[in-house]
């Protein structure tokens, strides 16, 4: 079935809208964090001080790319592991954030602010760097250049592909794609 | 006695930096040809074509096939005839770090585990030397990303535990990285020796042709027995269901103690990059 487009920042109709197991296109804005960038972001939650961008209805790519090659507006760009943000995310989701873009499962704290949140976490496809770099129109660095790779961008993308991989209403695809394929599950036996 | 220059192995460890980024080996290549052809889940079948399209989009284009252009593994195999002029390391190490600026290429290394601050130039890699015979000097560079290295793991079992034991502690790791290594994965298995040994085992794993047998009937079975129930896990091309989860599983075995049984897991992506050449003393 032909990907399904979705506008960014997304609406939160929008967002109630998507379904675990299907494939999107994101179309606009998108933010970069990734490590050393959530590190700081929730430091400064903590201090009550201003983030470096309005993070409400915002979308985050969790993503340390390649440096632009002259004549190029990014270098590659694949999605990292979000796992290693799940102690962050919760305090993102409850500042406003609306979505993630990443790759590989969260842990349960994660999936139950997203459905409190009516958030959704997206996959992108993990190690097609160079692929997801053709989608990225514009890239602009908008808080702490000194990280290099880790910096916050600002992305503008076009027809990015991704799966939905956990719905605002816990729907979580890493779990029902496995049931689905898994002998362990219905074969009742496992090593 | 042979001469080998430190410029030559500089020179030998920046295009294979460069090479390795953004040209996948052609066995890989096939390898994730054969699992896009084997794959049932639809989710798996997509994932595996943009894996596909973005090796070409890289190799066409001279891009890194994943931003994650990794800690720089390097194994030498150094001839005994062999008279190095320079310093082995300090090449490597500058091949490096041109590699990555020239190339565009990701600076992911950072000085101190707990420092965290970024050394600039992606230096320094992580060198294995051997001794081999002869009067030349083979060079493998494996940039390795952390997505997949962060996920292995390694087991001092008991000689008790025998081979259901190394079955269950490689499923189980394999089965708790899930989608976070990239899957569809190459799983490395290091199996005796010592503790450390166990794990220089499983990355040399790693370099072997895709799906190439072991090297005794020991190691050949486990691999069998391994690659069919990985795939029964469920865990599919990117974690989202599918029956393609590991495209090979490699193992390599060493004599070990009578008390002991280690175990190493190492796990690469599905961009499993490498690039090797040889250089003749001069």
């Amino acid at each position: 079935m032909a990907p399904k487009t979705l506008n960014l920042p997304l609406s939160p109709q929008a967002a109630a809208a998507v379904r675990a197991g299907e494939a999107y296109n994101l179309n606009g804005v998108l933010y970069t964090a990734r490590d050393a960038a959530h590190k700081r972001l929730v430091e400064l939650l903590d201090k009550n001080q201003e983030l470096p961008f309005d993070v409400r209805g915002q979308v985050i790519y969790y993503v340390g790319p390649c440096p632009a090659p002259p004549g190029r507006v990014i270098g590659s760009a694949g999605p990292t592991t979000s796992g290693r943000m799940d102690v962050y995310t919760p305090r993102l989701l409850a500042a406003g954030i609306w979505g993630l873009v990443g790759k590989g499962d969260r842990s349960p704290e994660v999936v139950a602010a997203l459905k409190k949140h009516g958030a959704v976490y997206f996959a992108a496809v993990g190690g097609a760097g160079a692929l997801i770099a053709r989608h990225i129109t514009a890239a602009q660095v908008v808080a702490f250049p000194e990280l290099g790779p880790e910096a916050i961008y600002r992305l503008e993308v076009r027809d990015l592909p991704v799966v939905a991989a956990i719905d605002s209403l816990g729907n979580n695809y890493y779990v029902r794609g496995r049931e689905i394929y898994g002998w362990k599950n219905h074969q009742g036996k496992r090593g | 006695m042979k001469t080998i220059t430190a410029k030559r192995i500089e020179d030998a460890v920046y295009q294979l930096c460069v090479d390795a980024a953004s040209v996948l080996p052609r066995d890989v290549r096939q390898s994730l040809e054969r699992a896009r052809t084997g794959e049932q889940s639809p989710i798996g079948r997509q994932m595996l074509d943009c894996i596909l399209e973005n090796a070409d989009i890289a190799a066409d284009e001279h891009q890194p096939i994943c931003q994650d252009t990794g800690l720089v593994v390097v194994f030498v195999r150094l001839g005994q005839k062999v008279f190095l002029e320079g310093n082995l390391d300090e090449a490597v190490n500058a091949g490096v770090a041109r590699a990555y600026r020239d190339a565009y290429l990701r600076k992911s290394m950072v000085a101190h585990p707990l420092n965290r601050e970024n050394t600039g130039d992606n230096t320094p890699a992580v060198v294995h030397v051997r001794l081999m015979e002869g009067s030349s000097i083979h060079i493998t560079v494996c940039p390795k990303g952390f997505g997949s290295e962060n996920m292995g793991g390694v087991a001092m079992l008991k000689p008790a535990q025998g081979q259901a034991g190394v079955i269950d502690y490689v499923l189980s790791v394999v089965d708790k990285a899930g989608a976070n290594p990239c899957p569809p994965i190459i799983v490395g298995v290091g199996l005796g020796g010592t503790m450390e040994y166990a794990a220089l085992l499983a990355k040399e794993a790693l370099l072997r042709p895709v799906g190439r047998p072991g090297a005794n009937k020991w190691d050949r079975e486990l691999e069998k027995e391994l690659l069919e129930k990985i795939n029964g896990l469920g865990i599919g091309p990117q974690g989202l269901g599918g029956t393609q989860t590991a495209l090979a599983v490699h193992v390599n075995s060493y004599p070990t103690h009578i008390a002991g049984l280690p175990v190493a897991v190492n796990l690469n992506c599905h961009a499993a990059r490498h690039a090797e050449t040889e250089l003749e003393g001069e």
